[in-house]
């Protein structure tokens, strides 16, 4: 089973002077789901958007996979394995279920992609992955016309078509019935098969008990604790800091 | 039946145009309100390679299609880091360039004057001067244009250029260099426009600047917005609606001073009314 390492070393992140991330260092074991929790602002998101490149970082570095980067171009991140979904659902709305499923298959260079047409195999990977979220039957339609679910859903099975080595997921559970949950819970049962890692964004502490093997607490854009989730869930300052339990 | 021809041989160039730029606007998201100018690059080296340098017509066509496939290009690398609307503000503004370099550049270009005795088509013994041959000529380019933007949009690279203009930070996490997509898509649409230039070159015999101002443009993207973005068939619907159906004016008895602008009047309309009530245009599948 493959597996990369992530290893994230005082990374910072300022907006105008604040920090958004201040010297956070992280190692991710490979092959498990490890949550990252924190009140509102507390850097969660940023966290994601620097490991995917969507910003760029003030200072640190991420090593992952044997390579040391101090920066990491968007349309690079997933040759180092990285791929992720957003907390604002992102699909490419005026396109075909399927097709949104196809475009994390196909060619990416700019030549490859011109002389390419969806072949047998791309549309097997596909009817796969849209069947175990549960939306082949929808294939054809504009992703624009489904539901809030559905598109949670699409957005998670075009990350998972990718087949990344590590998987980042900002909060995929958000806004979910409690089917359409179970089977976003099934498809990280899947990937921590496959030996994939997965970072996971989320809010709802029971998921993050049930499902992570391993949690990363931020506040203000610092590392406040971290540790098996039941342990660190019960901290006094992680209690008093978030969870107001 | 010469007027008749006349017509179809417009109607073939301003679908060529229109297919061309549907690839930026339409399926790209690139918002080029520059296409008279990228037109006039390929009318005006059609014009030159055919006067200055003899070359015959296709090869001339050829050598306009690569300067304006390059130039397209560059403009397309430079333009396409810019966000879009001062993308396209930019464009207007190279739309405005592109036609004072053609007025200033005497040397080159004769100024004001233009390019005149450019010679039609030939092909060995094969004349294309006779208005059915120019009009069969460009019926067979349109359908090659045609045929190349279908290849194009219905391939992986088609799927991609649509996913930047859904969402170009998406489309980027997931590995795709979304500058190179829009730098080819841009050479590639110009390199089509500039066939158009060539024909309008050859066929006129004449080429000035005044033909490529940035009202030749709104005129372009009029026939994308009302044939439907995002689908190839719809520019050949925009030009058929918005050459011909002009024509119509001259027999509604305006004199022809009026009948000019009452026609940009109609395009205005035309645009103002499809945004309002069907922004997809009518065989769209693109809606802004």
């Amino acid at each position: 089973m493959p597996n990369i390492p992530l290893e994230i070393k005082n990374l910072e992140k300022q907006f105008g002077g604040v920090h958004a991330l201040d010297r956070v260092s992280l190692k991710i074991m490979p092959g498990t789901i490890s949550g990252i929790v924190g009140p509102n602002g507390s850097g969660k998101s940023t966290l994601i958007n620097l490991l995917s490149g969507l910003l760029p970082f003030d200072g640190g570095r991420v090593l992952i996979g044997g390579r040391e980067l101090n920066r990491i171009i968007p349309h690079k991140a997933p040759s180092y394995g990285i791929t992720r979904t957003f907390q604002n659902i992102r699909l490419f709305e005026q396109l075909p279920v399927l097709d949104n499923i196809l475009f994390a298959l196909t060619d990416r260079g700019v030549f490859g992609a011109l002389f390419e047409k969806h072949g047998a195999s791309h549309l097997a990977q596909a009817e796969e992955v849209l069947k175990m979220v549960g939306l082949w039957e929808k294939r054809n339609e504009l992703a624009i016309n489904l539901s809030y679910g559905q598109r949670k859903l699409l957005e998670i099975g075009r990350v998972y078509a990718m087949k990344s080595e590590v998987f980042l997921f900002d909060e995929p559970f958000a806004g979910l019935f409690p089917a359409m949950v179970e089977t976003v819970a099934e498809v990280f049962r899947t990937l921590k098969a496959q030996g994939k890692t997965i970072i996971l964004v989320e809010h709802d502490m029971g998921l993050i008990r049930k499902l992570t093997d391993y949690v990363f607490v931020l506040d203000s854009g610092e590392l406040l604790a971290e540790g098996k989730p039941n342990d660190v869930l019960s901290k006094k300052e992680v209690i008093e800091a978030y969870l107001g339990e | 039946m010469s007027y008749l021809l006349h017509l179809a041989t417009f109607f073939g160039i301003y679908a060529i145009l229109g297919v061309s730029l549907n690839l930026l606007i339409g399926y790209t998201g690139l918002v080029w309100i520059a296409h008279a100018a990228t037109f006039a690059v390929g009318a005006y080296a059609g014009a030159l390679f055919a006067t200055k340098l003899a070359l015959n017509f296709f090869l001339a066509m050829l050598l306009a299609m690569l300067v304006a496939g390059i130039l397209g290009s560059l403009t397309g690398w430079i333009f396409s880091r810019l966000g879009g609307d001062y993308y396209m503000l930019a464009s207007v503004s190279w739309n405005y360039i592109v036609v004072s370099v053609l007025i200033n550049w005497e040397s080159l270009t004769n100024g004001p004057l233009g390019i005149s005795g450019i010679p039609k088509p030939s092909l060995g013994e094969l004349s294309f001067a006779e208005p059915t041959k120019f009009f069969l000529l460009t019926l067979v380019l349109l359908g090659i244009v045609y045929a190349a933007a279908r290849f194009i949009t219905n391939s992986s690279f088609g799927r991609v250029i649509k996913a930047i203009r859904e969402d170009e930070q998406a489309a980027k996490v997931f590995g795709y260099n979304t500058l190179m997509y829009k730098v080819a898509i841009s050479g590639m649409g110009a390199a089509m426009a500039g066939i158009a230039g060539v024909l309008l070159a050859s066929y006129i015999g004449f080429v000035d600047p005044s033909s490529f101002d940035v009202m030749e443009s709104i005129f372009i993207l009029a026939i994308v917005v009302v044939g439907g973005f995002a689908n190839i068939r719809g520019s050949l619907v925009g030009a058929l609606a918005l050459v011909l159906l002009p024509e119509l004016l001259r027999f509604a008895g305006f004199p022809a001073e009026i009948a000019a602008h009452v026609r940009l009047g109609l395009y205005g309309l035309a645009l103002i009314l499809f945004m309002l009530y069907r922004p997809q245009g009518i065989i769209g599948e693109y809606k802004f």
